[in-house]
């Protein structure tokens, strides 16, 4: 059972990727490209511990928190950069 | 592995992938960027929390122990949300992005 | 250089410390030392950053207030994904709301709460830490926000930093 369950959560989470990439392409403003890129990492994540559940493994958690703390500073740094023109003053 | 542990999995799957979906149809959907931003601030962060508790339940019923990891990576996403939702509207406001006919309210600029 | 052997922010440090043994597999040595060591340099780096101590005193009511903040992210979910699935056009709408908190830690954990929680995102604060604006998704008036945040949500946080 739950690997039917998984099976659908995949689906669901790729058509949610899939539905940010194309907020990612239409834009049309760059705060809204950079949400978009905003939720496709936390669907990144979303999709990492999947795969760890359908493999059985705990590995891939290491990579879930890495994407976690980096997607962060990303977001932060490309709305700084929106806001103030430069990232670093 | 227990029935009613089974039974908590796959509901918490499907609820995490369904608010995934959820914030992300938000996301293609809402009219403007300000509507756009409630989305994935609350559904998604909700959906992949749910997932991640599958996750927890998963591990500590199967084999080793609690996972620590899950929960460190749900709060820092529950703490972060909030953070990126306040600086991207702040830089949207900046940049003068139009909020959508029949906002009432303004946006300030400081 | 002896003058620098000590810990500037020990709340701080403890949650490292711990936090590195979570990361570790396993309390060992060497996570010991390490997280000893992040404990110390770490606070030592950032202490710029931290120009005040925060003025927590009744810090053990946080967990009820976490609580309480959870369940509405949950119930604020199930709102926002039934206006997002709905046809019906959202009628959003910019509040300026009046703050009463001062402490700059306090206005933060508001700010965070308030864009977890139902139908709202707070968007920026004012220079003078008086005003925050907030961006609500789907409401009628105005006095409707300002009234369910300052009972909800700004008053627990008033009795833990008086």
């Amino acid at each position: 059972m739950i690997t039917i369950a998984l099976y659908i959560t995949l689906a669901m989470v790729v058509l949610a990727a899939l539905l940010n990439v194309y907020r990612l392409i239409r834009g049309p403003d760059a705060p809204d490209r950079v949400l978009a890129l905003d939720t496709l990492y936390i669907n990144a994540i979303a999709l990492i511990i999947l795969l760890g559940l359908a493999l059985g493994t705990r590995l891939y958690l290491e990579a879930a928190l890495l994407i976690a703390v980096m997607g962060f500073v990303g977001t932060v740094a490309m709305a700084k950069y929106l806001k103030r023109g430069s990232v670093i003053e | 592995m227990s029935e009613i542990a089974e039974y908590v999995i796959a509901a918490l799957l499907l609820i995490g992938g369904g608010f995934t979906l959820i914030g992300a149809i938000g996301l293609a959907r809402l009219p403007d960027f300000f509507t756009r931003l409630h989305g994935p601030t609350k559904a998604t962060t909700v959906g992949v929390g749910a997932i991640m508790l599958a996750s927890v339940v998963y591990f500590s019923v199967s084999h080793d122990g609690i996972g620590i990891s899950e929960i460190l990576i749900t709060v820092f996403l529950f703490m972060t949300a909030p953070v990126s939702a306040n600086i991207l509207a702040k830089a949207a406001m900046h940049i003068g992005v139009k909020p959508m006919d029949g906002t009432r309210g303004n946006p300030w600029e400081q | 250089m002896l003058d620098r052997l000590n810990f500037p922010q020990p709340w701080l440090s403890l949650l490292l410390f711990t936090i590195w043994q979570f990361l570790s597999d396993g309390i060992s040595g060497a996570s010991v030392v390490m997280g000893i060591i992040l404990a110390w340099l770490i606070p030592q780096i950032t202490q710029g950053f931290w120009p005040e101590r925060p003025a927590f005193i009744h810090a053990w009511r946080m967990p009820f207030y976490l609580l309480r903040v959870l369940g509405d992210i949950v119930i604020a979910s199930f709102s926002v994904a039934r206006l997002i699935l709905s046809t019906r056009k959202p009628e959003p709408m910019f509040v300026c709301y009046p703050l009463e908190l001062e402490h700059p830690l306090a206005i933060s954990i508001l700010a965070s709460t308030i864009s977890l929680t139902p139908g709202t995102v707070s968007a920026d604060v004012s220079d003078d830490n008086k005003i925050l604006l907030i961006h609500a998704l789907d409401v009628n008036n105005e006095q409707e926000v300002i009234d369910a945040i300052r009972t909800r949500y700004e008053k627990p946080l008033l009795e833990m930093f008086k």
